[in-house]
């Protein structure tokens, strides 16, 4: 039994099992389904910044009901005319405070802008006037844009309204505007050409998770099954090579987590409008990388357990917290110190890392390669450990 | 070749605590079908599964086809079918493409393995079913696939565990025939695994019976129902419709009595040693208000064999399964579970 010999098996039983998982319908179904509603859940979740538009906005005048409503109005006017420009709310004018109130528990509108009864009359006695902000606490994401972005809009108009109340005081000649745009216009801009979404940053993690999981739940899965079906002792008892048999169903697995990969790759060009920056050779390659540096988890787990479903379980509960910490959702820099420190432990967090830097910054091989070689280092380590202890687990 | 198939030498197996196989030695000679006949956890399917390297003895060793099983797994392979308890194929791939997968793992040329599964498919009458995916077969033509897979390679050794387990009688039938047909022609040695002893009885040159990890007896299946006329016993089979639990142990009590069993509501089998053994129970029966139906002097078969070498705890069974009807009691259903 040489060494060719021992590919061959591999192959073959590579074949068998991708045969297997080719005619099972509703497995595919769900290969290509899964990818889909991670990308679509998560993109949709997390809204991003330069989305916000058009966002319904309640506006109630309470100063109109009474006598002298001229600065209100005025105010009404600059804000209508200061939102034709950029376009962020989509106002409609209601009666009263407790008609916001009710648009928004109703969901007719995320957000409203009171101004108080006596507007006017306090901005003419030399008073504050009151305007106020309503949110929907209901959902703070947007509640906390809305509000940001609401209060800049205000606090611009009041300034404008301040020097133009000193330079009547003060005679000072200045063409009289409805509105004035601020002297100041700040756009961010990132490295690579192009406005990032939300779904940029997160399509290289859900690429990078869709097939490093796929393998670490496949892989166990694939071997306590044959085990508890009673086929993996055909093989066992048929001159093949432990390490074939165990190739075979590495090769079927990575092909599977790839083919995810690459699905999840291609819906978010085509679906989701993400521009890969750099070349996708090298996204798939490092995809392939970080396969291998988990392989020995999955075959390490397959050793230590005996049944599909105890295996299953200690998946579950590996990869779920893998999920968040290795940076797929929020940047590591974001997360609290501790965590931090473990995801430096994960293997999923480099090579997530490295595909965001292709994908998004399109850097190549020189940029990302420390991630390149923690990879291959806990490939090694952990490859090593799973063959001696699955070696042993086989002669149980 | 050698006249020698199968050594093994005090090959002990635990799990933990737990002893399967207890110092097991035995010979098996080339060419014969050997049974371990037993009742469920015996040690059976542990002992094929060491003689197949699946399982790595706890101590002593074996040699198969001359081969060591704990260092020279490989050849052992190389030489060896196995029939295991559960089917060793794949649902979603078709019978051709099963045994094309496993001909390539035993590294069959291209051309030989072709010819050689259209040649075995069409002795068990599948050919038409080549390209039709496993899933959709029956139990019985999934095990006439997963017999002549073992069959691939032509072994010198062909290890059956339970190879007609939850089968229909015409599959059972059809598989007891090709065993026997295997052996004949193709002079393949054959280790079968049962629990039931009539499958032991028609099939096997030899059988040993296992209980609790330990060979018991080891003979040719006439020579063991010596074991019993030998020894001067009667087995007594009578038809009383009205068995009662007194009934059963007063028979028991009988000082000529070895063991009763009551085989259902109204059949008890006696093994009953001495020339009275026969008045002695009937005299007994009709005192206790039992009528008797039918009374008669039996050849004895294996069950009988079984029940008279591991006799001192199927007495417990016998009065349990009387008292309590459904067979709820422990014993009761375990050591049904352990004959039948």
């Amino acid at each position: 039994m040489g060494v060719r010999s021992g590919i061959r098996h591999a192959l073959w039983i590579a074949w068998k099992d991708l045969l297997d998982i080719s005619r099972n319908r509703m497995g595919l179904v769900m290969l290509i389904l899964m990818p889909l509603f991670m990308m679509g859940m998560v993109g949709y979740i997390f809204p991003s910044n330069s989305g916000m538009s058009n966002v319904p906005v309640a506006l109630a005048n309470l100063d109109a009901v009474q006598g002298n409503a001229s600065l209100s109005t005025k105010f009404v006017a600059q804000l209508e005319a200061l939102n034709n420009k950029t376009g962020m709310m989509d106002l409609s004018t209601v009666g009263s405070a407790a008609d916001v109130k009710s648009n928004i528990q109703n969901g007719q509108q995320s957000a409203g802008i009171i101004i108080g009864s006596n507007f006017t009359s306090n901005l003419n006695s030399g008073k504050q006037a009151d305007v106020t902000i309503v949110n929907d606490q209901s959902n703070p994401q947007t509640a906390s844009l809305i509000q940001t972005q609401l209060t800049q809009v205000i606090e611009q108009m009041g300034t404008q309204t301040a020097t133009y109340g000193l330079n009547q005081t003060y005679k000072t000649p200045l063409n009289y505007s409805l509105a004035q745009v601020a002297p100041y216009n700040i756009q961010t801009t990132g490295i690579v050409p192009g406005q990032t979404n939300y779904f940029e940053f997160v399509a290289p993690g859900i690429m990078g998770m869709v097939v490093m999981m796929s393998l670490m739940t496949g892989l166990p899965h694939a071997i306590s099954f044959e085990r508890e079906m009673g086929t993996l002792d055909g093989m066992l008892a048929a001159p093949v090579h432990r390490m074939s048999i165990l190739g075979g169903k590495v090769i079927a697995q990575t092909t599977r987590g790839m083919i995810q990969g690459i699905i999840v790759l291609t819906l978010s060009i085509v679906l989701f409008g993400v521009v890969v920056q750099g070349s996708i050779a090298l996204i798939l390659g490092i995809l392939l990388l970080g396969v291998f540096s988990l392989v020995g988890l999955g075959i390490l787990i397959t050793s230590f357990t005996s049944t599909e479903e105890t295996a299953t379980m200690i998946m579950m509960t590996l990869t779920f917290p893998m999920m968040f910490l290795s940076g797929v959702f929020f940047p590591i820099s974001q997360m609290p110190q501790f965590m931090q420190v473990i995801a430096q432990f994960l293997p999923l967090t480099y090579a997530i890392s490295a595909l965001r830097k292709v994908v998004v910054l399109g850097v190549g091989i020189p940029a990302i390669s420390t991630d390149i070689i923690i990879l291959f280092g806990f490939g090694i380590v952990l490859l090593s450990a799973a063959l001696l202890a699955f070696e042993r687990a086989m002669k149980r | 070749m050698d006249d020698i198939a199968i050594k093994a030498t005090n090959l002990v197996k635990k799990f933990r605590d737990f002893v399967a196989v207890d110092h097991l030695s035995f010979e098996v000679k080339t060419g014969e079908i050997f049974g371990f006949l037993g009742p469920n956890g015996a040690g059976k399917t542990t002992t094929i599964r060491m003689l197949c390297t699946l399982s790595g003895p706890t101590q002593g060793s074996a040699t198969v086809a001359g081969f060591d099983i704990a260092h020279q797994g490989d050849r052992v392979r190389e030489h060896i079918g196995l029939v295991s308890e559960k089917m060793i194929m794949y649902d979603r791939l078709t019978a051709h493409e099963n045994l094309r997968l496993f001909g390539e793992l035993y590294d069959i040329p291209r051309n030989a393995l072709r010819e050689r599964i259209d040649e075995l498919l069409k002795v068990v009458n599948m050919e038409k079913w080549a390209d039709q995916q496993i899933g959709t077969f029956s139990t019985g033509m999934k095990q006439r696939i997963n017999v002549i897979r073992a069959l691939l390679n032509e072994p010198e050794i062909l290890f059956l565990d339970e190879p007609t387990l939850g089968l229909d009688p015409q599959s059972t039938n059809e598989i007891r025939d090709f065993t026997r047909r295997i052996n004949e022609d193709a002079g393949t040695t054959i280790i079968l695994t049962t629990h039931a002893m009539a499958e032991a009885d028609v099939l096997c040159d030899r059988i040993s019976i296992v209980d609790y990890g330990k060979i018991v007896a080891l003979d040719t299946p006439s020579n063991l129902k010596k074991v019993i006329t030998g020894a001067d016993t009667n087995v007594i089979e009578l038809d009383v419709p009205n068995i009662t639990p007194t009934l059963i142990s007063d028979i028991q009590s009988l000082s000529c009595t070895q063991t009763v069993t009551a085989e259902d509501e109204t059949h008890i089998r006696v093994h009953a040693s001495g020339d009275e053994a026969c008045d002695n129970v009937i005299d007994t029966v009709r005192s206790g208000a039992g009528q008797i139906r039918s009374i008669h002097n039996v050849e004895p078969t294996l069950e009988d064999v079984f029940l008279y070498l591991t006799g001192h705890e199927v007495r417990e069974q016998v009065a349990d399964k009387v008292t309590t009807q459904e067979g709820h009691s422990r014993h009761g259903s375990r050591v049904r579970s352990r004959i039948r």
